[in-house]
């Protein structure tokens, strides 16, 4: 291994840097130009692509929420109003991990409940867009908004946020004639059109807020806007406005559900009042209410608890929605039942020993008085006495099949008002009804029951008082409903009404033909008797009345009497009291006002309900506040 | 400036010994050199307005950074080569002592150690072997026959090899990359012969899979979303889609200063560090990068040049190296963000937002100067 010591040779090795100095240079330059190239590749080929890619990542769509309808009553005064509310709210993305220590400080620079606190983790779970803040509590007060600004800077990520939120300014007074609005659950999300509600927090949950949502709600406006990487808007770079929601012009009448309100006050109680010729509803109470202000933005465990165990049941809709067996004021129609269908001829009469029964020695259908109404009692009598073995004896003769079919005509066991979303149909008894649901045939007792509005039938308050229009209005329908019409602004500056195309309207029964059209006159006759008649029921009311009512009591039995019994008022608790009940409308001969008047144990139609009604009518037709007038009905 | 360069390059013509030195000779200072760097500088600070989100304070640190290495510059290059071949054997032992102290003392972030820490201060020492490895593989060369026999590349390789895999261990893959190839670049200047350079590349090739062996989970994620971003585009593919995306939408004129939405709207990671070229690419389009690619030319040029024109073998052999590695910045960074080769932690030099590396690269260019302007006094 003898090999030549090599010797370091200068200029050779300084050639053989500068050769590989130039093929490094060269080397470089390749390099450089494969840069180039693929930024040429990213750059001009695919910049196209690239550039849409950037777009996407930086500009949003984010929804606006329209401004929702307002609610007016019929002569323009407001009744569901949108105020500024302040809530404070997080942004999670700005407080990170300091959301406890956040929180913690929130709490105590302002009340917050452990409740509020449970629901604002629930809605931190729920899926949102990025930069969504999320409300910790409402309704701040002017001093807690004051209290929170001063602390600002210690609480990055927390801020006060002004919405639009529902007012009810006549709260309790008209909650089960409007219902409410209340925070959109994930449930209803899911009913509606997502896109449309993107950036809409409430939704009418009850009564003419939900049904009229669509109406009301407008449709949602659009930005585009640029977000940086954490989806912080930037700045707007083009807007579609949304559509406000349009304005409802109600059918209620607030003076009129203000007083008749009133007048129910303490009660357990419903009115509805109707215009026959037009099947406005012009009061829909049910007493007690609540205040429908305090489900907007989420009612707190106390106050829902205090309202769904009380035993008045505040939230239950009476007029709707509360069954009532009828009683008496379903005699004008079992009486038209019984003489149209010539059952009985009109000039029909019983003698009424105080009690009926179908048999001798059979089982005796007692009469409310009982000594009974005398030896020959005709209808007008029976009408005006609510005469119960007149009825009786006309009802078992007119049977159920006839029965069942007029009362069905007059809107008996079905919904047929247009727009009050929680109406219930009740129930209108027949043969085949009771082998449905009870298994039993129809026995005569039953058609005895329901001669005299007992046993089967159950209406709501609702349900009477179109019964009371279609009578007033002899036998022409009118739908009930709440809504006068959308408001439209004219070009003159004044307001236009007009009633909104519904996918799938409420249908009602055809007009009640009569095949002895002048039975109308003889029925109204009979409920004119029963107010202004010398022996009627309600005479009370009629006598200072300056303007004819056609009416009908009613009482109906809430506990069953034996058949030896007698009721005694004061020896059952209250809440086994009757319920007084009235039908009327008035002017008899041009009737403006149709009602019904039910008070929940509340004794005898004749000397509860029906100065109530009085009381109505007077505010609707005189103009009579309650005030100034003296309380002449109870005299 | 550069024609007096030029005469003082050339020894045979003796005019050196003639005419007067002037006093810019006595700086050690290299002009065209700092004139390039300086527009360097420049225009990092002014990308990195933009990248850094128009924050003031960013602009002015890296400044002061700069005017740290400005002055490494000015300081090593007075520095005489003979003294730092003397040096480099006992700097280098103490430089691979260091980065032993780091894998066994050393604190870091990110699952990686690579800072020493000492009262009061905590530096990295893979930075003070990125220039030391090319003197101590130079001094080890220029004192033998060139080009090095098979033994003196096997030692020079052990050489190369012991810091590399200490900072691979940290691990960093991006700096033990640089100084790998920093070694590697003063043998191929010593002119090791092609068929030592073109077996290695075989063995390399060869050797890939037992790269991969070694390599950390995150490193190897790395690779893998490099050669498929779009697999895990909200993970790891994110910070290469969204550069790509950057570097794209701004197509040949770009989007103008301060207005590039990928960057501006944070939707670029790392944007005034590792990935500030594509701030470049999406604000100032392909022009921009081509002219800051062409400032990057001609001071890989001009270095070549200086490298060219000295006489010692010491110097020329870690002149080149240095300006090689710093063209492997270039390369590696520009190619990672632009999605040619996967990522690794490699800042664009001068322009990166970023503690050391500036300074080191002003070093380094401190010593090529040095080497260059102390070629005469070499002579023997």
């Amino acid at each position: 291994m003898s090999r030549p010591e090599r010797f370091k040779d200068h200029h050779q090795e300084g050639r053989t840097f500068r050769f590989r100095a130039v093929l490094a240079f060269l080397f470089v330059l390749l390099m450089i130009g494969v840069l180039v190239g693929r930024m040429y590749y990213l750059q001009v080929v695919e910049h196209d692509r690239y550039a849409a890619m950037s777009d996407n990542n930086r500009v949003q769509l984010k929804p606006v929420a329209p401004t929702r309808g307002l609610i007016y009553d019929r002569n323009g005064i407001l009744l569901a109003d949108n105020r500024p509310s302040y809530s404070v709210t997080i942004l999670k993305e700005e407080v990170g991990k300091a959301l406890e220590p956040t929180l913690a400080e929130l709490r105590k620079l302002i009340p917050i409940t452990d409740k509020e606190v449970e629901r604002f983790r629930k809605r931190l779970k729920q899926r949102r867009r990025p930069y969504e803040s999320v409300p910790v509590r409402f309704r701040l007060t002017e001093e807690e908004i004051a209290r929170l600004a001063v602390n600002y800077h210690r609480l990055p990520g927390v801020q006060v946020e002004a919405n639009l939120i529902r007012y009810y300014p006549y709260g309790e007074s008209l909650v089960h004639a409007l219902g409410y609005v209340g925070r959109i659950n994930q449930r209803e999300l899911a009913a509606v059109d997502p896109d449309n509600y993107a950036a809409t927090h409430y939704i009418g949950k009850l009564g003419v807020e939900k049904f009229y949502e669509p109406t009301l709600h407008g449709e949602v406006g659009w930005q585009k806007v640029e977000t940086n990487a954490r989806g912080r808007v930037m700045r707007v770079l083009e807007s579609t406005d949304p559509v406000p929601g349009e304005d409802l012009q109600l059918t209620i009448d607030l003076r009129l559900q203000l007083i008749t309100e009133k007048l129910l006050q303490g009660e357990k109680a419903s009115i509805v009042a109707i215009e026959p010729k037009t099947g406005d509803i012009l009061a829909l109470v049910s007493t007690p209410g609540y205040d429908p202000n305090l489900f907007v933005t989420g009612i707190s465990t106390k106050d829902y608890s205090r309202l769904r165990d009380s035993p008045d049941l505040p939230l239950f809709n009476r007029a709707l929605r509360g069954g009532y067996p009828p009683g008496s004021t379903v005699k004008p129609i079992t009486a038209l039942a019984a003489i149209d269908s010539e059952s009985v001829p009109e000039t029909h009469t019983v003698r009424d020993p105080g009690w009926y029964s179908l048999r001798p020695g059979g089982r005796r259908y007692r009469d409310w008085k009982r000594g009974g109404h005398g030896n020959k009692v005709d209808l007008k009598l029976a009408m005006a006495q609510s005469c119960d073995v007149w009825f009786y004896d006309a009802g078992y003769k007119t049977g159920i099949d006839n029965m069942s079919d007029y009362l069905g005509r007059f809107g008996f066991g079905q919904v047929t008002s247009l727009d009050l979303p929680e109406a219930l149909p009740a129930v209108l008894p027949s043969r085949e009804w009771k082998k449905r649901t009870r298994r039993l045939p129809w026995y005569p007792g039953d058609s005895l029951n329901l001669s005299i509005g007992q046993g089967f039938l159950v209406a709501t308050p609702l349900q009477l008082a179109t019964a009371s229009a279609v009578l007033a209005n002899r036998g022409k329908w009118v739908q009930p409903k709440m809504l006068k019409g959308v408001r439209t602004p004219l070009d003159d500056g004044g307001v236009g009404l007009n009633m909104p195309v519904l996918d799938n309207p409420q249908s009602h029964p055809k007009d009640v033909e009569l095949n002895h059209p002048e039975f109308w006159d003889l029925t109204v006759d009979n409920m004119v008797e029963v107010v202004h008649g010398e022996r009627g029921t309600a005479r009370k009311i009629g006598l200072d009345a300056p303007y004819t009512i056609a009416g009908k009591t009613g009482t109906a039995q809430v506990v069953g009497i034996k058949q030896d019994e007698r009721y005694d008022a004061d020896k059952l608790e209250k809440r086994f009291h009757d319920h007084a009940l009235f039908i009327a409308f008035a002017p008899a001969e041009d009737p403006k006002i149709a009602l019904a008047v039910i008070v929940e144990n509340g004794g005898g139609g004749s000397s509860t309900a029906a100065p109530l009604a009085r009381k109505v009518m007077d505010a609707y037709l005189l103009g009579d506040d309650l005030e100034p007038k003296p309380e002449v009905a109870s005299e | 400036m550069s024609s007096r360069d030029f005469e003082r390059s050339m020894p045979e013509s003796g005019h050196h010994l003639q005419r007067k030195p002037s006093w810019w000779s006595y700086t050690h200072l290299d002009g065209w050199m700092l004139a390039l760097l300086a527009l360097l500088c420049g225009f990092g600070l002014f990308i990195l307005y933009s990248a850094s989100g128009k924050d003031v304070a960013y602009v002015s640190r890296q400044a002061v950074r700069m005017g740290a290495g400005f002055v490494a510059l000015v300081v090593l290059a007075q520095f005489s080569p003979r003294l730092m071949a003397r040096w480099a054997p006992w700097v280098y032992g103490v430089g691979v002592l260091l980065l032993v102290g780091v894998i066994l003392f050393g604190v870091g972030a990110k699952g990686a150690q690579r800072w020493l820490a000492l009262p009061g201060f905590r530096f990295q020492p893979s930075e003070i072997m990125k220039l030391i490895l090319p003197l101590m593989i130079a001094a080890y060369l220029a004192k033998r026959p060139l080009p090095p026999s098979l033994k003196h590349c096997f030692w020079s390789l052990v050489m190369i090899g012991l810091p590399t895999v200490l900072i691979m261990k940290q691990p960093d893959l991006g700096t033990s990359l640089l100084i790998a190839a920093s070694g590697i670049f003063v043998l191929l200047f010593s002119g090791i012969r092609w068929r030592y350079i073109f077996a290695a590349l075989g063995a390399a090739g060869a050797a890939l899979p037992g790269l991969w062996m070694v390599m950390k989970d995150y490193q190897r994620q790395r690779v893998l979303t490099f050669l498929d971003p779009e697999s895990d585009p909200l993970g790891s593919g994110w910070n290469i889609i969204q550069s790509k995306t950057a570097i794209g939408s701004g197509g040949v004129w770009g989007k103008g200063w301060l207005s590039g939405t990928q960057s501006q709207l944070d939707f670029l990671p790392e944007s005034h560090t590792d990935f500030i070229i594509a701030v470049i690419a999406e604000e100032l389009g392909m022009i921009g990068v081509i002219l800051l690619l062409a400032v990057y030319i001609l001071i890989i040029g001009r270095g070549l040049w200086m490298a060219a024109q000295i006489q010692d073998c010491f110097g020329r052999l870690v002149a080149g190296s240095i300006v090689l590695t710093f063209f492997v910045y270039v390369f590696v960074n520009i190619g990672m963000v632009s999605g040619l080769l996967p990522v690794v932690g490699v800042p664009l030099p001068m322009v990166s937002y970023g503690g050391t590396s500036i300074v080191t690269l002003m070093a380094g260019f401190g010593i090529l100067m040095s080497m260059h302007t102390h070629k005469q006094m070499l002579l023997r």
